[in-house]
């Protein structure tokens, strides 16, 4: 088969790279959407990790004030 | 830890990437015979060499996890192999398009080297499958390895048989005269190579670093509410670095 002109042969070329970007792109797109939830669950884990803090604080006796010498 | 040297591995695929496309429109020379078309064959053949490369790396890595039984070596398999698949997907694809440029055909089934590349993507299409038909994590991780180490050993020898046919309408790029490519075509070519090779080793590491922070996430969930966090409702074909839960006493 004879070489394409390059009108035409363009058009095959463009659509082959434009696999290439696709593909990786669907590909970032996806750890994308990894990423968020990672990032959802740090802030589920960052306000768990709060509430905790908070607890023990609650449920700590009041101390009589020390004398001062 | 998966993050560490990413930033200078993603902005060295970037650059070499970038590099090899510009070499590809502004320096390499248009073929004799197929003209403007054979620029399809610096995207086109790096991706199915690094495909293959890392379906074999993969088997490497299955050997690595019967050996030691660590199932990182496991998860480290499974994401290979994902990811060639993913680049097995755009070898058809631009394979099929060059084809229809060339030959006047998406697909040629008398062609040795397309159809043999299929069959090894069909073969890998089986592996996730596998993984999901098998619900126990600890047998569905050896029997996928066993499959990796199978399907990778099977690489090199389809390519060696393809190589043994007679039927030469694919043109071959790695023989031992050394291809026959023009200087300026191999530096266009190995420089695309290289910079795809950067792009698979990246990739593999973002996910591998997805992979690790998912499962420090639950370790941590772990600890923090002294409970198994909630696993995804059904089975899943995705290995977990995420140790395994205790048994309830």
């Amino acid at each position: 088969m004879p070489a394409l002109p390059l009108h035409e042969a363009g058009k095959y070329v463009a659509g082959a790279y434009v696999v290439f970007v696709a593909l990786i792109l669907i590909y970032v797109g996806i750890m994308a959407v990894k990423l968020s939830r990672i990032e959802r669950e740090l802030e589920e884990l960052n306000e768990l990790a709060d509430s905790r803090g908070e607890e023990p604080r609650e449920r700590e006796p009041e101390r009589e004030p020390e004398p001062v010498a | 830890m998966y993050g560490k040297g990413l930033r200078p591995l993603s902005l060295a695929s970037a650059a070499t990437l970038t590099a090899a496309f510009a070499l590809v429109f502004f320096y390499a020379p248009n073929d004799a015979d197929q003209g403007f078309v054979q620029k399809i064959f610096y995207v086109h053949v790096p991706m199915a060499i690094v495909a293959l490369g890392g379906f074999v790396a993969a088997g490497l890595m299955a050997i690595a996890h019967l050996r030691s039984g660590d199932r990182r070596w496991d998860v480290r398999s499974y994401v290979a192999i994902h990811l060639s698949l993913i680049l097995a997907i755009g070898v058809l694809v631009t394979g099929a398009i060059w084809a229809k440029a060339s030959w006047g055909h998406w697909w040629v089934w008398d062609e040795p080297t397309l159809v043999s590349f299929l069959i090894i993507f069909l073969l890998y299409a089986t592996y996730q499958p596998l993984r999901f038909s098998i619900e126990n994590p600890e047998r569905q991780a050896r029997y996928a390895s066993v499959f990796a180490i199978t399907a990778g050993a099977f690489v090199p020898l389809n390519f060696i048989a393809v190589r043994l046919a007679q039927a030469y309408t694919h043109p071959r790029v790695l023989s031992t005269t050394g291809g026959n490519l023009p200087g300026s075509m191999r530096l266009t070519f190995l420089v695309a190579l290289a910079g795809m090779a950067l792009l698979y080793v990246t990739l593999w590491k973002y996910e591998m670093a997805s992979k690790h922070a998912s499962a420090q996430l639950r370790a941590l969930r772990r600890k923090l509410s002294g409970e198994e966090p909630p696993l995804p409702a059904g089975r899943s074909a995705a290995p977990s670095l995420a140790a395994p839960a205790q048994p309830v006493p």
